[in-house]
């Protein structure tokens, strides 16, 4: 092993990561196994797996090295897997994969906990679990092979949730979102394995996946990386999702169950912004550079496309879908701003988009629970008879149009400004964004909240003490996030720094342009 | 005391938390106390910092304290920090007096509403949130109060959302404060950007060293965020909507604290404004001097008592503005706290009369109150000649103050601040005389009655406050400018120099006494004597005020609306359609494939799977390497 001298020493004897991952698949695989007779146990022994996963993701964030110390990867674990390949088990993370762990494990337990089944609900916690395992996968693993495992393993559960447990046009929505992310799925193989073999050709060593010794050594050529962070970048794009290969999400979102919508949005859209940090910006420094102004556009275009989008939706929930496409383009622009405002502001998006989108979309949930439809104009004058729901509805809508206090807020300023600080113009564009989600929110909340209410409406229950139980959590992470995120910064920005003076040292080493100096 | 400037805002957002909390039977009917003690507190906690800083050197008024880190990322450090100097506590002072007194004056008017808690926590918060705004110490704390002043605003105008109109004007509102928080992000990005910290004081200190160009910038971007705030053209036309709201609330929100904000923002920002170019200011003074103008006219032609103040609130912002623009910064906050003290009472007084007439806001079905209401009526009579410009009350002398540096800037912006006032005179006395004089017009069904104490109480002491505050800044000797030496402190010498001699200084202030008399006088003849057919005035162009806010809303419902349209057709037509129609594509050559393997998927995989080989052949064979 050659690659382990510049990573961080393990500093845990608990494989805590490798537990994170596989904890929920065994989980999945003893909910597989359980008798077909005791169908009341599948859900509290989902419940209990995720939520001792959860458990153990924030021992971690608490156990977890701030200062210098958290700009390395920390819980590193190195296993040999499939040798012969140049594969490895190779896990950890650091202060930008951190806050995703974390929100992978309590957004899990949350929704396992909050919706039931409707049907079938072996194969459906099972599911959930499995793709509970993949995510935490993605977000922990360090090699390159690794990733892309579980990049795809992430694909199936979320296929067979839309497509056995959704609504309406549920298979033309869960084929949809196979083929389109499978279409980047193979390109990022390709790019995977690739680059595996330049890499080693390059620098004349043995085939390797490790990230970290691939992304240090920044051996192969610049032009070729650049076409091997393109296919990446396309990958991910697909998954982020980024205009204009974002049409699957709002079909995805539309006929997914609740508890599909939730993880969707809260946790999967995060696997391609992450990936664009980790395996773009990381990995291609100089081909990153080179192409933010394109990621740039495209994350502009998307927070005022999707935003006019979102306005003129009929749907309540392709409504919070296509406010998705909007939030994920703050987060790319901020991303490629490549500063430390504008990732550190991308970071802490993704981590508030997962609370206020998850939160919107069990809302929606809840509503369409009551009243079995999503369309807006079936729907009017509920906040009168469920003020409860219209309240946390209001803090939410408030939290994702980015009101100084809540969540939204932070992460979308920083953004704007480090995308500012690097290139004026995007940012200035980017936010009419701003405006536009006050327009499209309110919008929708007064069709739907305010005004007179007749028949159903006026008749629809209110929130119970378990749906307000269950919503706690996330209002009062809007709030924290949103008054003092400073122990999500602290542990944040190292590790963007240190990716900031990776990207600089690379960039230098090619004698090109550091993006901010650009007009 | 200054160090614990933070008491001031921490009041009402402990009523707020309180009252959001405990939702019991019980809590509900002392929740209307309760707020208003909360605002007490902050009062008293304002009084106290400023007895403080009036016992320090004005040179040492001026205390940052800071509560935590907010947003401390890369270069970016941001602190929860409160800056108390004259200019902000003169703010907090007001803004918890008046807020108190509208407090209590609720607790009258809401009395059986069924949202009565709701009500005073959204005040509580309202309260909070205009206090972190006026006293945070960098342009990001203010910027989470003025967003936080919106939402309220937003919550509060659409209060009864049962009628859509309500829920309408409030998101009206929120959206078109928006469009000026743009404004105030992007000031914040440059500001940002040319000095490396949103603090006010860093700013000020490096705003002599700015290129024009981006001092400019940070003006005028800070001056889209005020129109928006302040409700001034093109940005104004969300505020004779936000009259949907209780009254109480028009009184404390959208004329005494919240609308001047984008005001005291300028002021604020002084040394930037000073350190732009100067057709910048410029700008402002026009846009300030046109809105008002424009505003009052549009007043003449109101029906409804409650449009006729917002109208009027509009005109008198706009004073504000001009004289911010003209660097009669103390002139400008000097007129907003005697307009927070006559407008405020304006406002409760006409909620009074609606009160009594049954909730009809039509001033064609009032007339001959003054016997039936007498407090009511007499303390609004303080509060129209105070607007009016009548001396000795308020009005006269800080609109006077502005007329005069106005003057001193140029005669033009002058002549239009003076037909203004002639013009506010004449507005504001025909709602008198429509709503107190004459004979009733009211049908035997309504039963108007004087207010309980709890309403008519505020009343008193705020037309006390309208009457004497022009005592704040009296004109007749240096030593009388005692709001000017308070705030010399916040203003870095920016203040405009006054040209004008003493002798100009009193031709000036009689000329504007005949036109409030002028102003007086006409409305008697139209409106008391019948010596006037008032259709001549009350022109349909004016009652629409100029048909600008029905030509946004066409533009809004028709090519804006089209607009929008277009691109979610084309979403779903041209990016989605090409993925639908590479589907088919795709599909169509699954179909003759099916020999070999059945089920489009796999056809689709297959191709990819094809194509991913290709391409990393490609890749491997392309390398230099």
């Amino acid at each position: 092993m050659t690659g382990t001298l510049i990573l961080a020493e393990a500093s845990a004897s608990l494989p805590v990561l490798t537990v994170l991952v596989v904890l929920p698949a065994a989980g999945a695989a003893l909910l597989a196994v359980m008798p077909r007779t005791r169908p009341d146990l599948f859900k509290p022994a989902a419940v209990a797996v995720s939520a001792a996963n959860g458990a153990v993701a924030v021992w971690m964030m608490a156990d977890f090295a701030t200062g210098a110390d958290a700009a390395r990867f920390q819980y590193v674990e190195r296993y040999d897997w499939l040798a012969s390949l140049g594969a490895s088990w190779h896990l950890g993370v650091d202060g930008i994969s951190l806050f995703l762990v974390v929100l992978t494990a309590l957004m899990f337990p949350l929704t396992i906990a909050g919706i039931d089944a409707e049907h079938s609900p072996k194969p459906y916690y099972a599911w959930l679990l499995v793709l509970e395992a993949g995510c935490l996968g993605v977000f922990c693993a360090l090699d390159l092979f690794a990733f892309f495992v579980f990049f795809e393993i992430v694909l199936v559960p979320m296929y067979f949730l839309i497509s056995r447990w959704g609504h309406g046009r549920r298979n033309y929505a869960a084929t949809k979102f196979f083929l389109f992310t499978m279409f980047g799925s193979a390109l990022m193989l390709v790019a995977v394995i690739a680059l595996a073999l330049l890499h080693a050709r390059a620098s004349g060593s043995a085939v390797t996946f490790d990230l970290v010794e691939i992304a240090t050594a920044q051996a192969v050529a610049p032009t070729t990386a650049r076409w091997i962070f393109l296919a990446f970048a396309l990958a991910f794009a697909v998954k982020v999702p980024l205009f204009p290969v974002h049409t699957w999400l709002p079909d995805a979102h539309t006929n997914a169950p609740t508890a599909g919508s939730v993880i969707l949005a809260g946790v999967m859209l995060k696997l391609g912004a992450y990936g664009l940090v980790r395996f773009g910006l990381y990995l291609f420094p100089e081909a990153s550079v080179h192409f933010a102004p394109l990621l740039l556009t495209l994350g502009a275009v998307g927070i005022v496309y999707g935003a006019v989008v979102a306005a003129m939706q009929r749907d309540l929930k392709r409504l919070v879908a296509y406010s998705s496409v909007a939030h994920l383009g703050f987060i790319v622009l901020g991303t490629f701003a490549i500063n430390t405002e504008g990732i550190s502001g991308g970071l802490l998006q993704m981590v508030n988009h997962g609370v206020s989108t998850g939160a919107l979309f069990l809302l929606v949930g809840m509503i369409y629970e009551r009243r079995h439809t999503y369309v807006i104009a079936d729907l009017g004058g509920l906040q009168k008879s469920a003020p409860r729901l219209a309240a946390v509805f209001t803090v939410v809508m408030l939290s994702s149009v980015g009101l100084p206090g809540l969540n939204g807020f932070v992460g979308e300023f920083l953004v704007l400004l480090g995308a500012f600080v690097a290139h004026r113009w995007w940012a200035v564009v980017a936010a009419v964004g701003v405006v536009l989600a006050a327009v499209y929110l309110l919008w929708a909340y007064q069709r739907v909240f305010h005004g007179p209410a007749s028949g159903a409406n006026a008749e629809m229950a209110d929130l119970g003490w378990r749906e307000m139980l269950l919503m706690a959590p996330f209002l009062a992470a809007i709030v924290f996030m949103g008054v003092y995120p400073k122990p999500v910064i602290d542990r944040m920005e190292p590790a963007v720094d240190a990716l900031i003076a990776h990207i600089d040292a690379s960039v230098d080493r090619f004698d090109e342009p550091v993006a901010g100096d650009r007009p | 005391m200054a160090d614990s400037v933070w008491l001031i805002p921490a009041f009402p957002l402990a009523g707020f938390a309180v009252l959001i909390i405990d939702r019991r039977r019980r809590a509900r009917r002392w929740s209307g106390w309760l707020a208003s003690g909360a605002m007490a507190g902050a009062f008293a906690a304002s009084v106290a910092v400023f007895a403080d800083l009036l016992g320090r050197p004005a040179e040492d008024r001026r205390v940052t304290t800071s509560l935590f880190e907010w947003v401390p990322v890369g270069d970016l450090q941001v602190d929860a920090g409160f800056l108390a100097d004259p200019l902000s506590v003169t703010m907090a002072l007001f803004v918890t007096g008046v807020g108190l007194l509208i407090h209590l004056y609720s607790i009258g008017y809401m009395a059986g509403d069924e949202r009565f808690q709701t009500y005073f926590a959204y005040l509580n918060l309202f309260a909070f949130s205009m206090l972190v705004l006026v006293l945070g110490d960098n342009l990001l704390v203010t910027f989470a109060g003025w967003e936080g002043v919106g939402a309220c605003s937003y919550l509060l105008i659409s209060f009864w959302f049962g009628d859509e109109a309500n829920a309408v004007a409030g998101k009206k509102a929120f959206v078109t404060n928006r469009v000026g928080d743009w404004g105030f992000m992007v000031a914040i990005f440059v500001a940002f950007a040319a000095t490396g910290s949103v603090a006010y004081l860093d700013l000020f200190e490096a705003a002599g060293d700015l290129p024009a160009v981006t001092a400019t910038a940070v003006a005028l971007l800070l001056f889209v965020a005020a129109a928006g705030k302040s409700a001034q053209f093109p940005l104004q036309l969300w505020l004779p909507d936000a009259m949907a709201g209780p009254t109480p609330v028009s009184a404390l929100i959208h004329a005494a604290t919240m609308v001047t904000a984008g005001v005291y923002l300028l002021v604020r920002v002084n040394p930037v404004l000073d350190a732009a170019a100067d057709w910048a200011p410029g700008l402002i003074a026009w846009v300030g001097a046109a809105t008002a103008l424009l505003a009052a006219l549009a007043a003449v032609a109101q029906n409804d008592i409650k449009k006729v103040l917002a109208y009027s609130t509009i005109s008198q912002l706009g004073y504000m503005v001009l004289a911010a623009g003209t660097g009669a910064y103390v002139a400008a906050v000097f007129h907003m706290v005697t307009h927070a003290f006559f407008k405020a009472l304006l406002f409760l007084g006409a909620g009074s009369v609606i009160h009594a007439m049954g909730g009809d806001q039509d001033m064609r079905g009032y007339g001959g109150l003054a016997k039936l209401m007498p407090v009511t009526a007499s303390t609004f009579a303080v509060g129209w000649l105070a607007i009016a410009g009548v001396p000795p009350f308020s009005g006269f002398w800080s609109k006077d103050e502005i007329l005069a540096y106005a003057f001193d800037r140029h005669p033009a912006l002058w002549a239009v601040g003076f037909a203004t006032a002639v013009i506010t005179a004449f507005y504001m006395s025909r709602l008198v005389f429509m709503t107190f004089f004459g004979s009733s017009r009211w049908g035997s069904d309504r039963h108007p009655h004087e207010s309980p104490p709890v309403m008519t109480a505020p009343l008193v002491v705020l037309a006390g406050a309208a009457l004497v505050s022009g005592g704040l800044n009296l004109p007749f000797a240096g030593s009388l400018h005692f709001l000017g030496h308070w705030l010399e402190p916040s203003l870095f010498g920016h203040e405009a120099h006054l040209g004008l001699g003493a002798g100009a200084q009193w031709l000036l202030g009689l000329i504007a006494v005949a036109g409030a008399v002028a102003g007086i006088g006409a409305a008697s003849a139209f409106y008391r004597n019948g010596r006037a057919d008032p259709a001549l005035v009350e022109r349909p162009v004016l009652a629409r005020a100029f048909g600008y806010d029905s030509a946004v809303a066409r533009f809004a419902g028709g090519p804006g609306r089209r607009g929008f349209e277009g691109v979610a057709a084309f979403d779903s037509a041209v990016v989605d359609g090409a993925v639908d129609g590479a589907g088919r594509l795709v599909q169509a050559g699954g179909e003759r494939l099916r020999r070999f393997q059945s089920g489009f998927v796999r056809s689709y995989a297959a191709i990819v799977g094809v194509g991913a080989v290709a391409l990393l052949f490609w890749f491997l064979t392309r390398s230099s390497l």
